[in-house]
């Protein structure tokens, strides 16, 4: 299996790669034996057994055929691979397979192989190296990075000026709620991340304690929604510093493990002091935000308070409050982001990114490193904070359920796949992980699956992150300046330093 | 070059009876000594001779086992080094170092390694970043000394062109000179070196030599020097130390030093030569007659 | 002292099923310093391999217990293990360079798409089966009942120990996979076959966790698709509370935390047992940042 890149065509060695695709057929073989083709089902009796060797077959022979063909692409014999990897894709929309997942695998398998092709025939090789591959990235990662400037102001207009749009009807004013919440949560976690270097796989512990803190002050206390805001942005950030203040010193994948331990601490208590939290039924009626205190988003509000349609004269619309929450969060997610870009050029941002590329030297240059971490984790777990009172009056019903791990590591996935640090990252991955699965909707149970499948194909393809780039936060000689490759390789540390004839 | 130090003034740093013991090893054991404000002090002695463990107990990375590490300040101002947590001895007791294996912050660039070592007056400035986010000029200013600062060493060790390049991307050489120039950065009375001349070439080594005299006597500071590269202790150390097997063997100006038998036993070894001293042996009559053409 | 005994029992026999899963976590920490995410869901399908083995064996119409066992353990073990190597060739191995965080995050991706393929292939009810190993021993004149499924877990996971560590110290793969957790470049030079050694650590770590998943199946009686996370998040626990990269101390991590859980939920009643595990893990790492068996270790400058 190790990969040898020749460029010019030479005699086949069938036997060898025969057997290569047999190994690998062999593999996907057992793979497939007690899962895909043995099924449980649920009977009257009890569990009874089905059988699927018919979808075995079909994906054993797929595998077969692929390994084939990546053989083939590396022996030099592209052409061929193209024209039978294309045909093989065409052939996917109109031949019988048991499944129509089998049949998705067929196309989307024989595409990448012919897009495999044609690299091969245009490069001359059979496969880019990782460092390739990285240093084009880097490159559009650069341009992506220097482009937002005018991008950036362009994308929020579009943002404002969206709800005004003839598109914009209660689904996609959903959806764009529901994307830019995770924005502003993967906002709020690149601090840890992204800048500090901290693997927090419990973020969404914070994100809980603002959406109860929340609900639990506007239930017992009746506090509104505005007044309750800066309160559980408030208690989330205290949390973070009582969580912070014992397990800071922790190494790295300690820290990671208790993060995530607290998170399921967070989710056992809600569930459990039902007395206190409601337990797994959550709290529902959940107050919706006012018009700033001033007026109200229905149609007959109660005494001594006016409604917002009236106030300003509008024709009743239920899309009015949609508006304004989405609106609301918009505005939540800029500060976010606006905070993070100031911050990175301030002492405190700096010491952030230094503690991230080293720990040690932090510590010889006189950086207290426990309160340097305990403010990015305090600051983080507020902004988690907002974001989760927000996620309470949006929807009006909250439960345990809205705040198992798989959203941390959602949100992780979106500032890890987006590129450590990068803002614009953050949001194109947003994009990918939720925006995409939403408008896939219908393909219901595969959404997860091709959710995690992606989440994997990004990591190998590009592992420090789609649009990682790092551009200094002071320069000496100005732009065009004699800058030299600040633009260049690694942020993230590991690579070997150059030269030296020493060691 | 050889001044004589006098026995009046009082020291930089006084290291007392200290010992580090890692579990049944004992790195350092009961070593003293003192080093003066304006001098090179260098450390040497043979591989594991316990260099490194001495200096991450007065850095403060480790705390001693027993034994004191006073720092008095020019301005009478004194610290006991080994009662202080790590952060601080640097912050407070303005006690720099640079590392072995080099640990420059890789992904950031020259400017803001620098930057970043100028953190502890920064953020005061910024008012904990509050001022800083509001953009109050007072932060504004100090951050220009900062950048000030920052370019005055970077002429210094001739790396101003490459202030905007990522610190990772430097050439070897040019990521030691720079490493100096961040702990510079820190304004320190002391200034703590692990061997900063390893992996440089002779011409590099020379320039070093040349910096290193030149901070000690333009910043009037003290320089605590590790070093195997006998051609730059040999020349610009006002006062040695040598450590061997963790106990202090020798101590003394160079050219004392350099002809105690003590130390040529340490290097030479008594019975069987092995390969280091090999190399030393080589190399000590050819420094020795270095130094005394310097002289 | 009957129900603390009882406990003791059920807690062991708990802590045998995290030890086995932990010490998946552990091997491939030591030798890759990664935590694989996917482990627990590894477990998992060990638990429906061992299912649909069962199963199969009933419609062949053998039903001899100990032979239906021991077909279970070695087909759990053997497809499982397949399984732990394909995600490793696939997920892991060409990120070996990368930054710490994308093996991490992949993991991550695998353990989502894992749950998800079997949910969508085997469904997501949970599945249930009727006792295979019923009966009990019984002790100090009935006061105390040990199940003999219980039983035989903490035997075999003894048996499996002990097997295992003379795999690990006295063969020369033994040797070379602790050779590669010392230092995999140099390992690499002396002839030392990397990539297979780190195959050979999931296929290993796979196998075991499968002999948990088949355990959890014939205690319990029942599984879902779900089962993977928690425990696998107890499990790994359990490996940061032994000391990571110790063999022994995912042994033990595991035990104390099936003790902790047994004696939790016998005492003071199941709901605050997680909040228990998670807070003594808290607390061991703060007063002992390597674990209970790890080398502590020094800041090296």
């Amino acid at each position: 299996m190790t990969a040898i890149s020749l460029s010019s065509p030479r005699a086949i060695a069938w036997p060898a790669i025969l057997k290569e695709a047999a190994m690998t057929a062999f593999v996907a073989l057992l793979l497939t034996i007690p899962l895909v083709g043995l099924r449980t089902v649920d009977r009257p009796t009890g569990l009874g057994l089905e059988t699927r060797w018919d979808e075995v077959a079909a994906a054993v022979g797929l595998v077969f055929l692929g390994r084939l063909g990546l053989c083939l692409i590396r022996e030099g014999h592209a052409a061929i691979v193209l024209v039978l990897a294309a045909a093989a894709a065409a052939a996917g929309f109109f031949i019988a397979m048991p499944t129509e997942a089998l049949r998705i695998i067929l196309i989307a398998g024989g595409a990448v192989i012919a897009i495999r092709a044609i690299l091969a025939i245009r490069t001359g090789r059979s496969k880019l190296s990782q460092a390739e591959r990285d240093k084009r990235m880097d490159h559009i990662a650069a341009q992506v990075q220097h482009a937002s400037r005018w991008l950036g102001p362009i994308a929020i207009v579009l943002a404002l000026a969206f709800p005004f749009t003839p598109l914009a009807d209660r689904q996609l004013l959903d959806i764009g709620i529901l994307l830019l919440t995770y924005v502003m949560l993967g906002w709020g976690l690149n601090i840890v991340v992204g800048l500090a270097g901290l693997l927090d796989l419990g973020y969404v512990a914070f994100y809980a304690v603002g959406a109860y803190s929340y609900a639990l002050l506007a239930h017992y206390f009746g506090f509104s929604f505005w007044l309750c805001l800066p309160l559980a942005g408030l208690l989330a950030a205290l949390s973070g510093v009582l969580l912070g203040f014992p397990v800071l010193r922790l190494r790295g994948d300690y820290f990671a493990i208790v993060t995530l331990g607290f998170g399921e601490i967070i989710r056992i208590i809600l569930i459990n002091w039902y007395q206190f939290t409601g337990g797994p039924n959550g709290i529902s009626g959940i107050p919706r935000p006012s018009f700033f205190g001033i007026a109200d988003f229905t149609r007959t509000p109660a005494d001594g308070t006016m409604a917002f349609h009236e106030l300003f004269g509008l024709e009743f619309s239920p899309l009015h409050r949609i508006i304004f929450l989405y609106y609301l969060i918009l505005v939540l997610a800029l500060i976010v982001n606006l905070f993070t870009m100031r911050i990175r050029k301030l002492p405190l941002g700096r010491a952030w990114e230094a503690l991230r590329e080293d720990d040690i030297a932090c510590a010889s240059l006189g950086i207290n490193r426990t309160n340097m971490k305990l403010a990015a984790f305090a600051i983080a777990a507020m902004f988690g904070g907002f974001a989760g009172s927000f996620f309470a009056t949006r929807q009006g019903f909250i439960s345990p359920e809205s705040f198992t791990f798989i959203e941390s590591a959602i949100i992780l996935a979106i500032v890890v796949l987006g590129g450590m640090g990068s803002q614009i990252g953050v949001v194109v991955a947003a994009l990918l992980v939720i925006g995409l699965p939403e408008a896939f909707r219908e393909l219901a149970d595969y959404r997860m699956l091709a959710f995690g499948m992606g989440m994997v194909l990004i990591m190998l393809w590009r592992p420090r992150g789609l649009l990682a780039h790092r551009d200094p936060t002071i320069l000496l000689h100005g732009k065009g300046g004699s800058g030299g490759p600040a633009a260049g390789t690694a942020a993230a540390g590991g690579q070997g330093i150059a030269g030296g004839s020493a060691k | 070059m050889t001044t004589n130090h006098s026995m009046t003034t009082t020291p930089l740093l006084t290291v007392e009876h200290l010992t580090m013991r890692f579990g049944g090893l004992v790195a350092v054991n009961d070593v003293s000594f003192a080093a003066n404000n304006g001098e090179i002090t260098a450390i040497i002695g043979p591989n594991g001779a316990g260099k490194t463990t001495l200096f991450n107990c007065i850095t403060g990375f480790y705390t001693p086992t027993v034994g004191r590490l006073t720092l008095r300040h020019p301005d009478g101002k004194q610290f006991l080094l080994e009662r202080m947590p790590g952060y601080r001895i640097s912050q407070k007791a303005s006690v720099a170092r640079t590392f072995q294996n080099i640990r420059l912050f890789g992904g950031m660039s020259v400017l803001e390694n620098l930057i970043v070592a100028q953190h502890n007056k920064l953020i005061r400035a910024s008012g904990f970043s509050i001022a800083g986010l509001l953009g109050l000029p007072s932060y504004t200013k100090t951050e220009r000394e900062a950048v000030d600062l920052a370019k005055y060493w970077l002429d210094r060790v001739r790396l101003l062109e490459f202030a905007d390049w990522e610190a990772g991307n430097l050439p070897y050489g040019a990521q030691r000179r720079l490493e100096i120039a961040r702990a510079m950065c820190t304004e320190p009375v002391m200034l703590c070196l692990d061997e900063p001349a390893a992996g440089l070439n002779p011409r590099e080594s020379g320039e070093l030599a040349d910096l290193l005299t030149y901070i000690r006597d333009a910043h009037k500071i003290g320089v605590l020097l590790i070093e195997h590269d006998m051609s730059v202790v040999m020349t610009i150390s006002d006062h040695v130390v040598v450590l061997d097997y963790g106990r202090k063997i020798s101590d003394g100006d160079p050219a004392f030093v350099k002809n105690d038998p003590a130390v040529i036993r340490a290097y030479l070894g008594e019975e069987e030569d092995e390969e280091l001293p090999a190399v030393v042996a080589a190399d000590l009559p050819e420094v020795a007659k270095r130094a005394e053409e310097g002289a | 002292m009957e129900y603390f005994l009882q406990q003791l029992i059920n807690g062991l026999s708990l802590g045998a099923i995290y030890g086995l899963i932990a010490i998946g976590y552990t091997m491939v920490y030591g030798i890759i310093g990664m935590i694989n995410f996917a482990h627990g869901e590894i477990y998992m399908i060990g638990a429906f391999v061992a299912l649909i083995t069962f199963l199969t064996l009933g419609s062949l119409g053998i039903t001899w217990v100990p032979l239906a066992l021991l077909v279970m353990l070695v087909s759990a073990m053997l497809f499982t293990a397949v399984y732990g190597w394909t995600v490793e060739r696939i997920a892991y191995r060409p990120l070996r360079s990368s930054p710490r965080l994308a093996p991490l995050i992949s993991a991550i991706g695998m353990s989502i798409f894992l749950q998800n393929y079997v949910q969508i292939l085997q469904g997501a009810r949970s599945k249930p089966l009727q006792p295979i190993l019923p009966g009990n021993l019984t002790l100090m004149d009935g006061a105390v009942s040990v199940s003999y499924v219980r039983l035989a877990t903490i035997v075999i996971t003894i048996a499996l120990m002990y097997g295992f560590t003379q795999l690990i110290t006295r063969t020369s793969l033994g040797r070379a996979q602790r050779a590669c957790e010392q230092d995999k470049k140099m390992a690499g030079l002396l002839g030392v076959n990397v990539d297979r050694v780190i195959s050979l650590t999931f296929v290993m770590g796979a196998a075991l966790a499968a002999v948990a998943g088949m355990m959890v199946l014939l205690i319990y009686g029942v599984i879902d698709f779900y089962i993977g996370f928690l425990a696998g998040v107890k499990a790994f626990t359990a490996a940061v509370l032994g000391g990571i990269g110790s063999l022994p101390g995912a042994m033990l991590g595991g035990v104390v935390i099936g003790l902790i859980e047994a004696f939790w939920s016998g005492y003071m009643g199941s709901e605050w047992k997680d909040v228990a595990t998670f807070t003594i893990l808290v607390l061991v790492l703060i007063f002992r940042p390597t674990g209970l068996l790890g080398r502590p270790e020094i800041e090296k400058v």
